[in-house]
């Protein structure tokens, strides 16, 4: 087999699984920045985006419109856990934050195992994006999901570095993070900075959630747990609450998964999260505010 | 004098058990450079937070234009015309000198060719701004960040302007540079309230100061009378001045 051909195969892999881990990241770190706050019902949105998608196209919606649709029905579903269950709570200790955050997280997969039962279900891929394209002999495999996954990934990343570098409000989202009191003063609607902040990330969830799904071919309640994980040491690594940090450590936890699968004996496999961890922890050992530092802690 | 552009009466401001003004008065009018004085901790931001609505009142009113603002959040208080530069500067640091300047009209919903138009006017005041406009503002100097967090404020072409401390952390050939800027402002009549700890700065660009002691106003009066009653205002700082003294 062609080195060569290998690693590009490795990459596709690590790619396919980055986007993943970086689309989910990116949500914590954005609430983390504003609001200081771990949000453990995150991973929740994936499982919402990729119901509400199954339900679509039970109904009949076409594939592409119901992933739409799932896409924002997550992101909606994340603009409400913050103006419900969230906003009564804002500026409380860490504690209650958490606390708040792990009962949302039961009451969404509870409500999902009542409605969806806890078992998977088949994710109605259509047949065509399930196809495997195979080239070079077959030493170069992948599905068209795979790609679609990295292309959605990149318009995705394409719109959010946009929407914060050159709208009023993605600035002034960036500011909320670096500096909540700072950004009341100068009058920014705070409100709203986050509840525009919980439909992006949600959004981003919820998309995640769709391709997830795809993936893997099935949903299920709790299906956003693992990836929440993930996401939570792809964003700790990146520098929590930098966005580009949770895009960055996203795509290096993917790389680093997929080369402890590809690069070591096979025996070691089952013990890759493991592996993952140790890393994380002795990563954090030496730089514990992650690659990209995030500036700016003054709080009012 | 002319109705008050700013009224504030009988002002209580508590953080939960400490009390830091008690029943505290002063107006403002049109046009008017007004200095709030005192020690550290008499009160000074807590007035200035109090009038953008930052922190709520206990009790008291805060009248604007003639209408109470006390209630109102503190992006419609921006909006009716009062901008903050606040204590310790409070530029938003990993966001660029153009980026913050532009977040300082998004308040008044600006439109773009507005905010752009503003942007120059504070490119020529502080011309340092321009050279780094590019640059993020964390690697400003105290001073320059000093320029910028007035200039933020300003492109909320406030009627009222609130200025808590900027020379605070800035070299003093960079103060006399933003006083003078500041005389220029208040030349086009920029009215505003300006907290300082430098008291002879102030008494020079202010028409009136107030002096501030534990929550209470222990000595106001004209800046020139202020300026001529050094012992009095030491004293008033220090505590050993007792009442009022009319203007
Ligand atoms: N966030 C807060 N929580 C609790 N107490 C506070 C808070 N901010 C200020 N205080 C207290 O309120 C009082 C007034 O503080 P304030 O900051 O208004 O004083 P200041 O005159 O601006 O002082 P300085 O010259 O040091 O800036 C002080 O006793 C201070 O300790
Ligand atoms: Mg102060």
């Amino acid at each position: 087999m062609s080195p060569l051909l290998y690693l590009t195969q490795q990459t596709i892999n690590a790619l396919a699984i980055g986007s993943l881990y970086a689309l989910v990241s990116i949500g914590l770190s954005l609430i983390f920045g504003i609001l200081r706050m771990a949000n453990f019902a995150h991973g929740d949105m994936m499982m919402v985006g990729a119901f509400a998608t199954l339900l679509l196209v039970h109904a009949g919606v076409p594939f592409g419109v119901a992933v739409v649709g799932g896409v924002l029905i997550g992101a909606l579903a994340g603009a409400l856990v913050e103006r419900i269950a969230y906003r009564p709570v804002r500026g409380s200790s860490d504690v209650t934050l958490l606390l708040t955050s792990l009962a949302v997280t039961y009451i969404l997969e509870n409500l999902g195992i009542l409605i969806f039962t806890s078992s998977p279900q088949n994710f109605p891929l259509p047949a065509l994006l399930d196809d495997v394209v195979s080239m070079f002999d077959g030493q170069l495999i992948f599905t068209r999901i795979n790609v679609l996954t990295l292309a959605a990934t990149g318009v995705a990343l394409l719109f959010l570095g946009w929407f914060v570098t050159r709208t009023t409000m993605g600035l002034g989202m960036r500011a909320a993070a670096e500096d909540l009191g700072a950004a009341n003063i100068v009058g920014l609607d705070v409100n709203r900075l986050i509840i525009v902040a919980f439909v992006l990330a949600s959004g981003f969830a919820g998309l995640a959630g769709v391709l997830w799904a795809a993936q893997s071919g099935v949903v299920e309640p709790a299906m956003g747990f693992t990836p929440l994980l993930k996401a939570f040491i792809a964003a700790i690594i990146g520098g929590f609450g930098s966005i580009p940090g949770a895009v960055l450590g996203g795509f290096l936890l993917g790389a680093l998964e997929t080369m402890i699968v590809a690069f070591l004996p096979s025996s070691i496999t089952p013990y890759r999260d493991a592996i993952v961890f140790a890393l994380l922890i002795a990563f954090l050992l030496f730089r514990p505010a992650g690659i990209l530092r995030v500036q700016g802690e003054a709080k009012l | 004098m002319s109705a008050p552009l700013l009224d504030v009466r009988d002002l209580e401001v508590a953080y939960g058990a400490v009390t830091a003004l008690r029943g505290v008065s002063l107006s403002i009018a049109p046009g008017e450079v007004v200095a709030l004085l005192g020690a550290n901790g008499a009160g000074k931001s807590t007035l200035l937070r109090a009038i953008s609505g930052v922190v709520r009142a206990k009790r008291g009113e805060i009248v604007f234009d003639g209408a109470p603002i006390s209630r109102l959040p503190p992006a419609q208080i921006v909006r009716t015309g009062i901008a903050h530069s606040p204590e310790g500067r409070r530029v938003f640091p990993g966001l660029t000198v153009a980026e913050n300047l532009r977040l300082g009209a998004a308040a008044r919903g600006a439109a773009k060719a507005e905010w752009l138009a503003d942007r120059e006017t504070f490119y020529d005041l502080f011309p340092v701004l321009r050279d780094r406009m590019n640059q993020t503002a964390g690697t400003l100097s105290g001073g320059e960040q000093q320029m910028l967090a007035v200039s933020r404020a300003l492109m909320a072409r406030p009627r009222l302007l609130l200025l808590d401390e900027p020379s605070l952390g800035v070299a003093p050939l960079i103060v006399r540079g933003l006083f003078k800027a500041l005389a220029s402002l208040k030349a086009k009549g920029m009215t505003m309230l300006l907290v300082e700890q430098d008291v002879r700065m102030a008494l020079s660009l202010a028409d009136r100061a107030y002096v501030l002691r534990t929550g209470s106003v222990v000595l106001s009066g004209t800046a020139a009378a202020l300026r001529a009653d050094q012992v009095g205002v030491a004293a008033a700082y220090l505590g050993t001045h007792q009442g009022t003294k009319p203007i």
